[in-house]
């Protein structure tokens, strides 16, 4: 006979109904917290318990993930508070990426943050709490959890950006990513306001559908002539439906950094504490994407048709001024930034095909992008030891020397991102160059595999100062425990996903192919 | 010793790959070990490859030793094995090269002694890859695996430019194959699947499929491929990346380079590029003459570049140009002859160049200059080194009773049958060969010692011996006694030919007197 007790009833129901679609997210808040509670308790030495409780958090959390795919295997889906929040493959797939790449920053920010003398515990609270912002973007089906949640992931960006505060670089990104980022949101907001305006509805279903009924009523005034009663000038009638998803667009692209709007990311990828770097680079882009793909496939999923050739403006100018501008970068933060702008160059050509292997592709690529961008920033954070940065290409020279092992890691990252088989970049790639080939888009793709070179050329840029440059006066680079459990994570996850893709490519497909 | 012979091609691949992995875990000071280690794993990796020539059974025609496992079943990747005569001795070269190779680093390497050995057997493998896939993706994944290896002999162990050169060799054979890759996709994608079924990246199926094809779309992919392994050959105007990544390269690099990385661009357009020529008589008269005169441009070019060099190792890199012309002159007047004097050529080039380069490391290591004007009269003080160093040359120049002049000979007797021009040019080629050799043998080896220093330079000791006897062996024998080495290639040239040169054997007869044609009928049955 169980007992009664009120407040626990009440929490069972809460959990079995709405608060099921929202354990993962409940769990990190409730371990961000937690941080935030013992941080006072803890002594200067005792500061990397800290990171133990946010790891430990994110594994609770990935484990209920886990779970959650029971339930969403038998019903397809799951939706909760008045339909705005929902369970399905996509949020699975992407949460799963959102909390690898979470843990991942969390072990490489141990030793960093000791080297930096910045242990608080908000740190890691603010990363699980961002975290928690990304998993409402990928389960938002609602325009304002949506919006919430960006703003939830982006506030604890500010902040981490800005986290090493005696430093002016660190501060200066920190402004510039708050002004560039309250500028998008404002964009964004704007655009979703239209939205509302127009479907009198957040429900992004419900919008989907008034959108589409508004299509089919200025069709049917272009094939049928009106009476002379009722006047409706059909181009004026789709005009805030093209306002609306110009401002949702550029709003997204701005916070993937698409070109022309990327001007943010080197200066605080630079700026930022590198595993901050890692975190926004990684899972704040791929968070962006995935609010991008909900909105773009069920908004304005109809239309695709017609802002395809935005989108592929957008990817080109991505790819071209990525790849152009990286091949002059000495810095290697910055050189990686720019990359990262031509990957989303790559990622939004998937979305121009838009077909079921464009899908299983853009899943692909960001889940290859994520650990191996992870991998080659981890190794700077390996580089990095007191009184040495070791981001500038010099600091490289000779990595082979002081460690091979981390050149050889480096070697094989710098290989997958620029596309060299078997790595897990080859295959992202390869799903986006057949998606285009099967859509008939054969131009953008010959775009799309000749920047392969340049993208080559700078990669090997750093391959060169690691592996054939000889080594100055700098250490050989210690590499602590946390650090290699990262970069052996990333390492398996690159290599696997390139040797036998067979697993990843069926999760992708799970996630975003149908 | 079943498994060995149902998966001896695995075993052939992997060999170098399994030698390289073990490496790893011997420490990096034990140089030592690390020489020996790579030069048993070089000798194994040849010796595990000649029972594919004991087994060989030349009269099918189709690809023997197959092996056919699933790979990445939801896009239809196969991990797909198997050969016919043409990549069996591009097989049988590599191992024989690669193991060469590997002994003539011993003193030649003195810095990250392992990593070399590595490398040299990663890239082993990389080069078998390619020519045993049949299947698309994975013979992709070989092309480019192989890459890495090769950029890094070329920029850790190459002399004064090795970075540019590295960086250089890597960009232009990327350039091509992520074309290529473009073209595969496409090939992928309209080959026709039963509905339901996953597509395939299987060559024969994928190959055969292609001859459905529209013409426009097979130009289209032809031209695809065809970047990509005439930038690997390479041919006129893409082999500027030649001369530099040949001459930048340590020794052991430039053997393989010459010997086997370019046969993978004569190999390419021979299995895949072959069977996607347009059906359209004028479409492909067109694309055969664009091709045709490339050849003969790089013959001709090639040549007169060679005659302006300083340096022996430029020379000689720049006579690839010139050699590899004949190979595709060969493949693309699509004759028997040219065919299969195209295929022999590849061999005699990887044998001879192969030995050129061994000739100019040996110098090298003597006398660290590759200048021609520092040699002169060293066959007083060498003259093993002399009658070694003569009989490459002429082997390389087209000497009858040597290799070269088998595969020119044939070549030109296959271009000849199409067009008297065509082997009028080829021959030019030829005569240039022997001027620019015998210059170059000349310059080096005749006359009085020039320079003091040259005076006492030591012979050829024993290893560099083993590593040039062989070579020289095998000139005389492809020179005396081919009739193995056709024999091996006969039917897979022959069924090219019938694929893609259809009215040519009709023609033939046809020619021939009524009574021969009976006798010959006779004979078949």
């Amino acid at each position: 006979m169980p007992m009664h007790i009120p407040f626990l009833s009440a929490l069972t129901s809460y959990l079995q109904g709405d608060g099921a679609v929202i354990l993962p997210e409940i769990e990190l808040t409730l371990f961000g917290l937690g941080i935030l509670l013992i941080d006072f308790t803890l002594g200067v030495k005792e500061r990397y318990l800290n990171a133990g409780l946010a790891l430990v958090g994110t594994l609770f959390s990935a484990y209920t993930v886990w779970k959650l795919r029971v339930p969403v295997a038998a019903n397809g889906s799951m939706l909760g508070f008045h339909e705005s929040v929902t369970v399905d493959p996509f949020f699975l797939f992407f949460a799963s990426l959102f909390l690898a790449a979470t843990a991942l920053v969390i072990l490489l920010s141990v030793k960093f943050l000791e080297i930096e003398q910045e242990q608080e515990g908000e740190y890691y609270a603010l990363l699980l709490f961002a975290c928690v912002g990304m998993m409402f973007m990928a389960s938002g089906y609602d325009l304002i959890v949506m919006f919430l949640g960006l703003e939830t992931m982006a506030l604890s960006f500010y902040v981490l950006t800005g986290f090493l505060r005696r430093e002016k670089r660190s501060n200066e990104a920190s402004l510039k990513y708050v002004l560039l980022g309250a500028f998008s949101s404002g964009i964004l907001a704007y655009g979703f306001s239209l939205l509302y305006g127009l479907s009198a509805s957040t429900n992004i279903d419900t919008i989907s559908e008034m959108l589409g009924r508004r299509n089919a009523f200025v069709s049917s005034l272009l094939h049928h002539p009106q009476p002379a009663t009722a006047q409706f000038d059909p181009f004026l009638l789709q005009l805030l439906p093209v306002l609306a998803f110009v401002l949702v667009a550029v709003g997204l692209f701005f916070k993937v950094a698409a070109v022309p709007f990327h001007q943010w990311a080197p200066d605080v990828y630079e700026g930022a504490p590198t595993p901050v770097t890692i975190f926004v680079s990684v899972a704040s882009k791929t968070a962006s994407f995935a609010l991008l793909l909900r909105l773009f496939l069920v908004v304005f999923g109809a239309t695709q048709v017609n802002w395809m050739y935005l989108v592929a403006g957008i990817a080109v100018a991505s790819l071209t001024w990525g790849n152009l501008a990286a091949l002059t970068q000495t810095n290697v933060k910055r050189l990686l930034a720019y990359s990262s702008i031509s990957h989303v160059g790559y990622v939004l050509l998937g979305l121009v095909a838009g077909n079921k292997t464009a899908m299983t592709g853009i899943g692909y690529y960001l889940l290859a992008y994520i650990f191996m961008t992870a991998g080659a920033f981890a190794i700077l954070i390996v580089l990095r030891q007191k009184g040495l940065i070791g981001e500038e290409l010099e600091d490289l020279n000779g990595l082979y020397q002081r460690s091979p092992s981390s050149a050889v890691l480096l070697l094989i990252f710098m290989l997958s991102l620029a596309g060299i088989p078997p790595t897990a970049g080859f295959m992202g790639k390869y799903f986006i160059f057949l998606s285009l080939i099967e859509t008939h888009h054969p131009v953008l793709a010959v775009f799309a595999v000749l920047y392969i070179v340049p993208a080559l050329y700078y990669y090997f840029r750093i391959v060169v100062h690691a592996w054939l440059m000889a080594p100055g006066e700098a250490p050989r680079p210690i590499m602590s425990s946390a650090q290699a459990v990262a970069l052996g994570v990333a390492v398996f996850v690159t290599l696997a996903a390139g040797l036998y893709p067979e697993p990843f490519m069926r999760l992708a497909q799970y996630a975003l192919g149908r | 010793m079943d498994f060995f012979a149902n998966h001896i091609l695995t075993v052939v691949l992997f060999t170098p790959l399994v030698g390289a992995i073990l490496m790893l875990f011997i420490p990096r000071e034990a140089e030592l070990a690390h020489r020996i280690g790579g030069n048993i794993f070089g000798v194994l990796g040849f010796l595990v490859s000649i029972p594919l020539v004991r087994w060989w059974n030349s009269g099918a025609g189709k690809f023997s030793f197959e092996e056919n496992v699933s790979w990445i079943p939801s896009i239809g990747a196969r991990y797909h094995l198997g050969m016919d005569g043409i990549s069996l001795l591009l097989v049988m070269l590599t191992t024989f090269l690669g193991m060469i190779a590997i002994l003539s680093s011993w003193s030649a390497i003195h810095t990250r002694v392992k990593e070399y050995y590595i490398l040299l057997l990663l890239l082993q493998t990389g080069m078998i890859g390619v020519f045993v896939s049949l299947d698309f993706f994975l013979f992709y994944v070989f092309w480019e695996v192989m890459l890495v290896p090769m950029y890094f002999l070329i920029g850790v162990w190459g002399s004064d430019r090795r970075l540019y050169a590295a960086i250089k060799f890597f960009l232009y054979t990327l350039a091509g194959s992520v074309v290529m890759l473009l073209a595969i996709l496409a090939l992928y994608f309209y080959a026709p699947v039963a509905p339901g079924a996953t597509r395939t990246f299987d060559v024969p199926t994928l190959l055969a499929a292609a001859q459905t094809f529209s013409d426009p779309l097979k130009v289209w992919l032809f031209w695809g491929f065809f970047f990509a392994f005439a930038i690997k050959v390479p041919m006129f105007p893409f082999h500027t990346w030649l001369p530099d990544a040949h001459t930048e390269a340590p020794t052991a690099g430039s053997v393989v380079l010459a010997g086997v990385l370019l046969k993978m661009g004569t190999y390419g357009f021979l299995r895949f590029s072959l069977p996607l020529l347009p059906v359209d008589p004028v479409l492909r008269s067109r694309i055969i003459q664009v091709v045709i005169v490339l050849s003969l441009v790089a013959i001709v070019y090639g040549a007169l570049v060679c005659l302006m060099q300083k340096d022996m190792k430029r020379l000689i890199a720049y006579s690839s140009v010139s050699h590899l012309g004949f190979c595709t002159l060969g493949i693309f007047a699509l004759t028997p002859n040219g065919l299969a004097g195209s295929v022999i050529q590849q061999i005699n080039h990887g044998i001879s160049t192969g030995a050129l380069f061994l000739i100019v490391g040996v110098l090298y290591e003597r006398r660290h200059t590759r200048m021609i004007s520092d040699f002169g009269g060293l066959a007083t003080p060498m003259p093993n080194f002399a009658a070694i160093y003569l009989i490459i040359s002429l082997s390389s120049l087209g000497m009858p009773l040597l290799n070269g002049f088998i595969g020119e000979f044939t070549i030109l007797q296959g271009a000849f049958q199409v067009s008297k021009a065509w082997a009028a040019w080829g021959v030019l080629g030829v005569i240039l060969g022997a001027a620019y050799l015998l210059w170059l043998y000349q310059r080096v080896m005749f006359g009085p010692v020039t320079l003091p220093v040259n005076e006492h330079l030591p012979d050829l000791n024993l290893r560099e011996l083993a590593t040039l006897v062989p070579l020289v062996f095998i000139a005389f024998w492809i020179g005396i006694y081919p009739k193995p080495f056709f024999a091996i290639i006969e039917k897979p040239v022959e069924n090219i030919v019938r694929q893609v040169n259809p009215n040519f054997y009709p023609a033939q007869q046809a020619k021939l007197p009524p009574s021969a044609v009976a006798r010959a009928m006779a004979e078949a049955k």
